[in-house]
């Protein structure tokens, strides 16, 4: 079996929205018999929280370059395009 | 039901039909309510309005009714709170997403958090609210603080 994949969720206090986020998209992909590590931060943490992370998911914009995978969405706050938004997680994760 | 926002969303700081002319006025008008209920500090105010132009907290809902909610870091909050207002006219907040895009807002949740681990049942209702257009759009339309928690219960 693969190496359980890191998630890192950013968004502007690594509090309020990157909590939804991140439970969100956890419990989404355990439907599709996908289980994540979860950790979350301010997106002025990122680059320095990056390096053992997989893939990061924010509700914010984040520096370019930050030489992972990066997806911004609001998705999982607003309801419009959450099965897209969970198609582009899984493949990220797949690659 | 949503059992841990109506816990947290207190009557005294719910206000509706707000006149406000930009998103700072509506942000200090129910960040004095949170204050002057004891949920924050008076640091509380400054630090969202500064956050709300630095990284704000618009969502587009994809129609006009478009919902922001501001809010900062665990160090100004007292003990975790959430405020409400409807908006008279909408008034323009940032994208989250892209701040550059302004969204015109109808319903702001101001809110106060210091543990994401005991508030994610909330925040997760918050959200469940915001992706409910039925609700939103009867929220809007609430006379009294009554029917709000009546929408959100």
């Amino acid at each position: 079996m693969a190496k359980q994949k890191t998630v890192l969720f950013a968004c502007g206090t690594g509090i309020a929205t990157s909590t939804v986020v991140a439970h969100a998209v956890e419990e989404a992909l355990k439907d599709r018999g996908i289980r994540i590590n979860t950790r979350q931060c301010k997106a002025t943490e990122v680059a320095g929280q990056i390096d053992d992370v997989d893939l990061v998911v924010s509700t914010t914009q984040l520096p370019k370059d930050l030489g992972k995978p990066v997806i911004t969405t609001l998705a999982f706050l607003t309801g419009i395009g959450k099965a897209d938004a969970l198609d582009k997680i899984e493949a990220a994760l797949r690659d | 039901m949503a059992e841990a926002l109506l816990n947290t969303l207190d009557p005294g700081a719910i206000v509706l039909g707000v006149k406000a002319s930009s998103d700072e006025e509506v942000i200090r008008i129910l960040a004095a309510r949170l204050e002057g209920l004891g949920y924050v500090k008076p640091s509380y105010a400054d630090a969202v309005v500064a956050r709300e132009a630095a990284l704000p907290t618009g969502l587009p809902l994809g129609g006009a009714n478009n919902v922001a909610v501001p809010h900062t870091d665990p160090h100004h909050v007292i003990k975790p709170g959430l405020a409400l207002a409807t908006l008279a006219e909408p008034v323009l907040f940032s994208n989250m997403e892209d701040p550059d895009e302004k969204l015109p807002v109808s319903v702001v949740f101001v809110m106060a958090l210091n543990d994401k681990d005991k508030q994610v049942e909330m925040l997760q209702e918050i959200a469940g609210t915001i992706q409910s257009p039925e609700i939103i759009a009867a929220l809007i339309a609430a006379k009294s603080a009554e029917d709000v928690l009546g929408l959100l219960g």
